[in-house]
């Protein structure tokens, strides 16, 4: 029976294929408004939603549906996934996954809690952070914090497979989600304090074995970048792009981390994301052997790259010789909007340096550079004259160099400080006003570098830095706003007390949520910002606003849980130490305000 | 190991092993040697002037715990919101008890609460400076020294200058 074998074997074939129909799934889902299923909503990382039962009248009528204690006191980043009548909820350190029935007000179907070493805890940077698991194929993907993929069967918290990303004795840990594309899970990164080689990784959907890895740094062969086919700015890398950029093996302990939201073009089979700082901190330990700045590629970088071969096909840094730790990770939003007129492909991108980024996502080349925030002062901006020797690089402003003042010398008044003008905070974008909203940090530094040394697994910074919030500006350290980035002009900008740690969400009801430290949900008019409707949940909110439907309702959820890096400095209140004491009565600090505890809190209307 | 990590590590046991420690101090007059202070038992110590400019110590202490602490223990050692205030343990805790902690690090795991502070013994940007953060933490727990960067210090005596380079490296 040659011929049934034969049928046999493409009948296999033909299964084997469909792994390959799982990008496919994930976008037919993510199709669907009622459901949640990445971190970002979707590819495109837009976070918004067209469901629009809750609009701009009603919103103010929001009641809360349920409510769930996630059991964990740690900072709670990343949002639920909706998928059919079950939602999924992670939380941080220790990494439990609930399966909630939404038939039955969240009743608990499976519970997931890994066993972890607690080792791990103090090699993660501000906090055992987790920005939650995604869906693809009927396949729960957790990454986590000790850097242990697992594959766990939607139905029933089973797991799939496991694969183990790093080594946390090195300081090699996790707090970002996974991107599923294809037959692929994409992973990236966290320790770019602790010295680690940044590197985001591919694994086999269904087996967990590791098909690629591309480093941020070092050799061609490594890093996966074409000397000819790789472009930066219109042009190939060329040879050693990322070595010649290095005073000798430094990149070794490099940085570049990877641990930012990623998004993924189905046009092009691109994936797009960003590389964190170079470490140390202390930039005078990082300059050339002559002395001079040294750009340290691919360190700060967005980065496009296949997502079949991990091979880069652009890559721009945006700050070259890091000084301030302005790590690149943000999310890269990919929408198609109008830039000087026309129809772009575009990528956006608000990175923690304090500029909006605006690049066409399938060339990589930069449209548009613009603070968005105004009281960022380390450059004047961002040349985009093509024929500058200069071109597409910061211009920094000498005063608020950390390299220029120089080692043990202090820095003062630089904006936005270490934590960005947004940090992870993913911003959202709507396409009925073409307006992306962000959620953002109103806080400057002063900042020391001095001589570190490195052992491996301790903490490799060399900077001691001081925060404060934006002198001469409304006194709170956060501001909501609308950015426009086709001009990268700000369309509007609502302050806040605190730093919106919060990711957005806006919705075909013409709404844009977000959260504060102090742990309001609010709901604005994507128009003005007017706000109209807030309510106070349990905890700081650091997680991401997500929406659903279910039942022929729509509803709103938010998990509420302070922490972070937020958990840290702004927990006890920041001080102005040029201000003295007197700043410190004026500016009370967040603990006055909320205290930990992770819980969900579900809102719809009555 | 390194000699810079040897060598704080000897201090450390040194220290633990002396029948001082522990013991309350007889006198609390203390005394400087090379612009370092001591108590009359060996406890290193801060000074600060009634104008506010503290020794090279306590400045150092407050950069090395904001590059190597303070993404743990939050700003000026108010602690964040997932690790104590050190103001506050350093107003019970001994300087031997600071050193053990600080070099073999310390694990908390209950049902309710998991915390892991790690063992920073062979980390010289803290094993070569520890006495620099403890007494920056015990002027801060003591309230003799504001939130923030210290104002005024005086500068870098050349024994602390020999000291990081014979440790550092």
């Amino acid at each position: 029976m040659r011929r049934h074998a034969l049928t046999s074997a493409s009948l296999a074939l033909f299964a084997f294929a469909t792994p390959a129909m799982a990008n496919p799934d994930v976008i037919q889902q993510a199709a669907k408004p009622e459901q949640w299923v990445l971190q970002t909503g979707d590819y495109s990382n837009q976070r918004y939603s067209k469901l629009s039962q809750i609009n701009r009248d009603n919103v103010k009528n929001l009641k809360v549906a349920w409510t769930f204690s996630t059991g964990v006191l740690r900072g709670h980043e990343g949002s639920p996934l909706v998928i059919g009548d079950v939602m999924y909820v992670h939380t941080p350190f220790p990494n439990i996954v609930y399966a909630l029935d939404l038939k039955e007000d969240g009743k608990i179907l499976w519970k997931y809690e890994p066993k972890q070493d607690p080792s791990v805890i103090p090699v993660m940077c501000c906090d055992t952070v987790y920005r939650g698991v995604a869906y693809a194929d009927n396949t729960i993907y957790l990454h986590q914090a000790d850097t242990t993929l697992v594959a766990l069967d939607a139905k029933t918290g089973k797991e799939k497979w496991k694969a183990v990303n790093g080594d946390p004795k090195k300081g090699e840990t996790n707090t970002a989600t996974v991107l599923p594309v294809k037959d692929k899970i994409i992973v990236g990164i966290s320790g770019a304090e602790f010295g680690v080689r940044g590197s985001v990784t591919a694994y086999d959907a269904k087996t967990g074995n590791r098909l690629w890895r591309a480093y941020s740094l070092g050799p061609d062969n490594e890093t996966l970048f074409d000397p000819e086919k790789t472009t930066s700015l219109g042009k190939p890398v060329g040879k050693d792009s990322s070595l010649k950029t290095w005073n000798g093996e430094q990149w070794k302990i490099g940085g570049g981390s990877t641990w930012g939201w990623y998004s993924y073009d189905p046009e092009t089979n691109l994936f797009f994301y960003g590389t964190g700082n170079p470490s140390t901190w202390n930039p005078v330990q990082r300059a050339g052997p002559d002395g001079k700045p040294i750009d340290q590629k691919w360190t700060m970088s967005i980065i496009a790259r296949d997502a079949d071969t991990g091979v880069a096909k652009w890559a721009y840094q945006m700050t070259p010789f890091d000084e301030w730790d302005f790590d690149g990770i943000n999310e890269m939003i990919l929408a198609d909007i109008n830039v000087g007129g026309q129809q772009r492909k575009a990528l956006v991108h608000f990175d923690r340096n304090g500029l909006g980024y605006t690049l066409d996502r399938v060339t990589g080349e930069l449209l548009v550079a613009g603070k968005y925030d105004p009281k960022v002062n380390w450059t004047t901006g961002v040349v985009m004259d093509k024929n500058s020797p200069q071109y597409g690089r910061p211009q920094v402003v000498k005063e608020y160099s950390t390299f220029q003042t120089g080692q043990d010398k202090n820095t003062k008044g630089v904006c936005p400080a270490a934590l960005g003008s947004k940090d992870q905070q993913p911003a959202t974008f709507s396409p009925r006003t073409g307006l992306f909203y962000v959620p953002t940090n109103h806080v400057c530094m002063d900042y020391e570098p001095f001589k570190v040394s490195y052992t491996a697994g301790q903490p490799y910074v060399g900077a001691t830095l001081s925060m404060f919030p934006a002198p001469g500006s409304h006194g709170g350290m956060g501001n909501f706003i609308a950015w426009d980035a086709g001009t990268g002009k700000i369309a509007w900008s609502k302050p806040e007390k605190f730093s919106v740690w919060s990711g957005a969400l806006a919705t075909a009801g013409g709404i844009v949520f977000y959260g504060t430290l102090e742990g309001y949900i609010k709901a604005v008019d994507e128009k003005d910002g007017t706000e109209l409707f807030k309510f106070k949940t349990p905890s700081g909110i650091i997680g991401n606003v997500m929406t659903y439907s279910h039942g022929g309702k729509q509803y709103i959820a938010v998990l509420s849980g302070v922490g972070g890096w937020a958990g840290i400095g702004l927990a006890a209140g920041l001080t102005n130490p040029t201000d003295g004491l007197g700043a410190v009565g004026g500016y009370a600090g967040l603990r006055d305000y909320t205290a930990l505890g992770g819980t969900l809190t579900v809102f719809t209307l009555p | 190991m390194r000699p810079g990590i040897a060598l704080a590590c000897a201090a450390m046991l040194a220290l633990l092993s002396s029948p001082q420690t522990g013991a309350e101090p007889a006198k609390t007059e203390k005394t400087e040697k090379d612009g370092k202070w001591e108590l009359p038992d060996g406890t290193p110590t801060y000074n600060i002037t009634a104008d506010g400019t503290v020794d090279w110590y306590t400045f150092s202490g407050f950069r090395r715990y904001h590059s190597e602490c303070h993404t743990c223990h939050g700003p000026d050692g108010e602690g964040s919101s997932y690790a104590p205030g050190l103001i506050q343990s350093l107003k019970n805790l001994t300087y031997p008890e600071f050193m053990l902690i600080v070099a073999t690090g310390r694990e908390v795991v209950r049902a309710d609460k998991q915390s892991s502070m790690p063992a920073l013994g062979n980390n010289r940007n803290v094993s070569c400076y520890i006495e620099d953060i403890y007494v920056y933490l015990k002027a801060r727990a003591d309230g003799a020294l504001p939130r923030g960067r210290p104002a005024k210090r005086i500068e870098k005596p050349e024994a602390a200058d020999k000291h990081e380079k014979a440790c550092f490296g």
